[in-house]
């Protein structure tokens, strides 16, 4: 935690307190079109942020504000209680992390990481020694001397992130860092990210549409989409309890179905999809009568040979582990996503119930 | 050793069928290219006049009327090429951030297209002491009596800028819109400002592709003929190198003396191309695009 | 997209665009006073003409021959588009999809044209085209300007070549194409677009092109380019009006197949084919 202590030097025209990160009424349109339509969120010091959402959501927008490069078209970004929305990205002194790294193809690996001290004016055995630092951090202390272009997708990347914390930023930013990496080298690169916003303390905000990602890095998450904030919250209130079912969606509630409210009782109701009535969490305000759909995991579906629940035919089933994940259909139509025990033969019928206190409820915005 | 064997180890070299197809070409490029420069090169060895073998190269060197045409290229080509790519340059980075290039570079397209005869007809006419140039500038007060810009240096001079700066400009924009715009922005996160950004990035990143520039600018340039005849002072100070050629081979029938001419002409370009391509070896020379694996 | 603010910087940006606007303004003068005069009655040292006329362009026309120039210029430049169309795309074909020893020198062979100056070779070339009775001649013209044309199709299809797949062929094969039908019905269609941008480019290209036809063409064999520099050369013996009738006449016909050049490509491509053959 020395990095922290040694934010408070500050460097001329450079903006190098911390401090709260305030976004106020965010907006940013190209022409007509709205990428941000009013973003307000609070981010403390030293927290893991990830903006989550669909691509074109507006969440690389946001960042790119945050970070400069993109001018505002309304709102205000505040740090520490100073506004920066009209600072230039050079004197905001945050550290960035672009999705194709955007290394300078013409320096080697220990130039690429001392380009921000050297702007900075920091020269000689202390920016050596901090290049030699922020490298062992990202394990690349015997690449210094190479050009990127000689370097691997994950080792390119880490010399990215060298080069944005090295300066001791009081943020850094990334910017879908790891979607040019391989399944196996990403889930690497995630740790380490995480090891790194530990040790150095910064605030770090991460931009992704992996809901995994989001989920194993940050300590809250925001999910964006299209140009609003949907919710804000811990990976457990996403995960428990998202407020729509856009939310919904992102964290993997695969299987809706609709039907009609029938009794709303404190934050539970009941609803009847196809005949069969299910109760479920409320996530909105719910009356009786009212069109609603019922949201579920597959995970938390599970189908057997035998009733009750619904019933369905099995179209799909496949066998991933300790349990047969599939697809099943309703005489109406329905798709369920669902798990079982048991191996059910396509074609078969089963019986699929929703595992209680799992099932959410959420108003039909298509009704 | 079978013929078969024979057909399958020629294939195996990528000898087959497909490369044959390279054949009526490259008969072409060898009789109409290949055979006639070694033919002008043996030629050029063979004074009309009888000889040493290096008589006509020896008569062009000692004539200050001949070989004076070398420097009178070059006095005209290098600054020309200069200005060119010094106005090509910043001109190009203002126009990489607009949306709409297209309507600029068809407009930049044209005079290349329409070729330096075209461009001398109407240079002639819009410079000339009564023309539109000097009627603006004295109207703005700027100049009290006409400047005489054509049937010489300067005439030849504006030619070669209309022509060459399009040109210039249109092959710096292709490099500097070809350098990944999230550089530009590592570097301003970083802290580097406008000018440091200029220095440090984008300049070492458009080094190689600045010197391809400068010496396809300047092979143009140095080529001049029609302009150089038409808007300059083909007597005096615009008698250029080719003009020299042309004039030894098919004024003076010598094509002996005119081929020589030719190649030395060829060889004083490729010293200073070499000369250039020598100075950009010593910067960076890979992908400027980015690293994306 | 970093936009800079604050004085100098704003300063800077208007000296820019005050350069290049006063560079576009001089060049639409350039070919506006070209324009202008060729309707002129009388214009001298005045901003405008006294009056109007459309007549240099009938004298034009009879007194530079221009039906017999226009109909052999488009004779030779179409001559010289089919022929360096045809030669350049199959030899474009066998270097994109063979590698066999001496390659590079072969390659290098086809970019000497565009790299070595026109004059340089085009002497010697012209010598020996006169030495064969070609000098002055239809053929002698289109062979002497096949010479950048022919190599600058290969240098262009060879990049546009090599993208297509190779398995398409191979696909093709496999579904019982015979080599007619491979080429008629897959290769062709697929090479069509690079072919036309191709050959779009020559033919502008070759309009434009004046050194070369100009060291060899005839009195009956002059292209538009050439007979224009003849006029500007010989000025005085005839109408500056009546040569600038013709320079329109010039104008026109290259700018008509600009235009429709630039319905297929981007004019950076003009030059920029260029940047790519010395890259290698």
């Amino acid at each position: 935690m020395n990095a922290v202590a040694e934010h408070a030097s500050p460097v001329a025209g450079v903006s190098r307190i911390g401090g709260r990160l305030e976004l106020d009424g965010l907006r940013r349109s190209f022409g007509a079109y709205n990428a941000l339509a009013g973003i307000d969120i609070a981010i403390e010091p030293g927290e893991f942020i990830a903006l989550l959402g669909p691509s074109g959501c507006g969440k690389s927008t946001a960042l790119n504000c945050i970070a400069g490069l993109l001018e505002l078209t309304g709102g205000e970004i505040r740090l520490g209680g100073r506004r920066i929305d009209q600072l230039e990205p050079e004197k905001r002194g945050f550290g960035m992390v672009f999705q194709s790294y955007a290394l300078f193809p013409h320096m080697s690996v220990r130039k690429n990481v001392g380009f921000g001290l050297a702007m900075q004016g920091i020269k000689g055995p202390e920016a050596e020694k901090r290049i030699r630092d922020a490298l062992a951090m990202v394990r690349l202390e015997s690449q210094a001397d190479k050009l990127p272009g000689q370097l691997s997708g994950g080792q390119q990347q880490r010399v990215a992130i060298a080069r944005a914390i090295v300066i001791r930023p009081p943020i850094v930013l990334m910017d879908e860092p790891l979607s040019n990496l391989d399944a196996k080298l990403r889930l690497e690169m995630r740790a380490e990210i995480r090891a790194i916003h530990d040790q150095i303390g910064s605030t770090t905000i991460y931009v992704t549409h992996d809901q995994d990602e989001a989920l194993s890095l940050a300590d809250r998450i925001v999910v964006m989409s299209q140009g609003h904030i949907q919710q804000v919250g811990t990976p457990e209130e996403l995960y428990q309890r998202p407020v729509n079912l856009t939310v919904a969606d992102f964290m993997g509630f695969r299987t809706r179905m609709p039907g009609r409210i029938v009794s709303v009782t404190g934050g539970e109701a009941e609803i009847e999809v196809d005949g069969s009535r299910f109760r479920g969490l409320a996530r909105e305000s719910l009356q009786v009568g009212q069109s609603a759909v019922l949201a579920i995991r597959p995970e938390d579906l599970v189908a057997s040979a035998t009733g009750p629940g619904i019933a369905a035919t099995v179209v799909s089933i496949e066998y991933r582990g300790r349990a047969f994940f599939g697809l099943a259909r309703t005489a109406a139509g329905a798709e369920l996503y669902f798990r079982a025990d048991e191996p059910l033969s396509r074609g078969s019928a089963a019986y699929l119930s929703p595992a209680p206190g799992r099932a959410l409820i959420f108003r039909d915005d298509a009704a | 050793m079978s013929a078969p064997s024979l057909r399958s180890r020629l294939a195996a070299q990528g000898i087959d069928g497909t490369t044959l197809l390279l054949l009526p070409g490259l008969i072409f490029i060898l009789a109409l290219f290949i055979y006639p420069f070694a033919f002008g090169v043996i030629d050029s060895l063979r004074p009309k006049d009888g000889g040493a073998w290096y008589a006509n190269y020896a008569k062009f060197f000692g004539d200050p009327y001949q070989y004076g045409t070398i420097a009178a290229t070059l006095w005209l080509a290098l600054p020309v090429t200069i200005v060119n790519l010094a106005l090509a340059v910043p001109i190009a980075f203002r126009v990489r951030l607009m949306h709409r290039q297209r309507l600029l570079t068809t407009i930049l397209v044209l005079p290349i297209t329409l070729g330096t005869v075209f461009v001398a007809d109407g240079l002639l006419t819009f410079l000339g002491p009564r023309g539109w140039f000097n009627h603006v500038l004295m109207l703005l007060g700027i100049l009290h009596e006409p400047l005489k810009l054509t049937n010489n240096y300067w005439g030849v001079f504006a030619s070669l800028l209309i022509t060459g700066f399009p040109f210039a400009f249109l092959l710096t924009l292709s490099y500097v819109s070809g350098i990944d715009p999230a550089i530009e922005q590592a570097a301003a996160t970083l802290g580097a400002g406008a000018r440091q950004r200029f220095q440090r990035i984008f300049l070492p990143l458009l080094v190689p592709g600045l010197a391809v520039t400068f010496c396809l600018s300047f092979v143009q340039a140095y080529a001049v003929f029609p302009s150089a005849v038409l808007l300059g002072a083909p007597a005096g100070p615009t008698r250029v190198i080719s003009i020299a050629a042309y004039q030894a081979a098919f004024e003076q029938y010598d094509h002996s003396m005119g081929s020589a001419i030719a190649l030395v002409m060829g060889g004083v370009e490729l010293v200073v191309v070499v000369l250039i391509l020598a100075l950009r070896s010593l910067f960076y020379r890979g992908p400027a695009g980015g690293t994306k694996g | 997209m970093i936009r800079d603010k604050g004085l100098a910087s704003k300063l800077w940006r208007f000296a820019i665009w005050a350069v290049a606007g006063l560079f576009v303004l001089n060049l639409a003068g350039v070919i506006a006073v070209v324009i202008i005069n060729s309707f002129a009655t009388r214009w001298l040292g005045t901003w405008l003409p006294a009056g109007w006329t459309t007549r240099w362009y009938f004298d034009a026309w009879s007194e530079f021959q221009l039906s017999d120039v226009v109909l052999v210029t488009f004779e030779i430049v179409f001559t010289v588009t089919i022929l360096s169309g045809l030669l350049g795309v199959v030899t474009a074909y066998a270097l994109a999809r063979r590698d066999f020893p001496g390659k590079k020198i072969v390659v290098l062979l086809f970019l000497l044209p565009l790299l070595i100056p026109t004059l340089t070779y085009g002497i010697p070339l012209a010598t020996v085209l006169y030495q064969f009775g070609l000098g002055g001649t239809f053929w002698g013209v289109v062979l002497i300007n096949l010479v950048p044309s022919f190599p600058f199709v290969v240098l262009v299809m060879i990049p546009f070549i090599e993208q297509i797949d190779p398995r398409i062929e191979a696909a093709a094969r496999v579904f019982g194409a015979g080599t007619t039908s491979l080429f008629v019905r897959i290769l062709l269609p697929l090479l069509l677009p690079g072919m036309l941008a191709a050959l779009l480019l020559v033919l502008v290209r070759a309009l434009a092109m004046f050194e070369l036809t100009f060291l060899v063409a005839g009195p009956t064999t002059q292209t538009l380019v050439v007979s224009l520099y003849y006029a500007v050369f010989a000025s005085g013996v005839r109408a500056a009006q009546s040569i600038d009738a013709m320079a329109v006449v010039y104008m026109v016909t290259t700018l008509f197949w600009l235009v429709i050049a630039l319905q297929f490509v981007n004019p950076t491509q003009i030059v920029t084919r260029a940047k790519q053959q010395s890259a290698h």
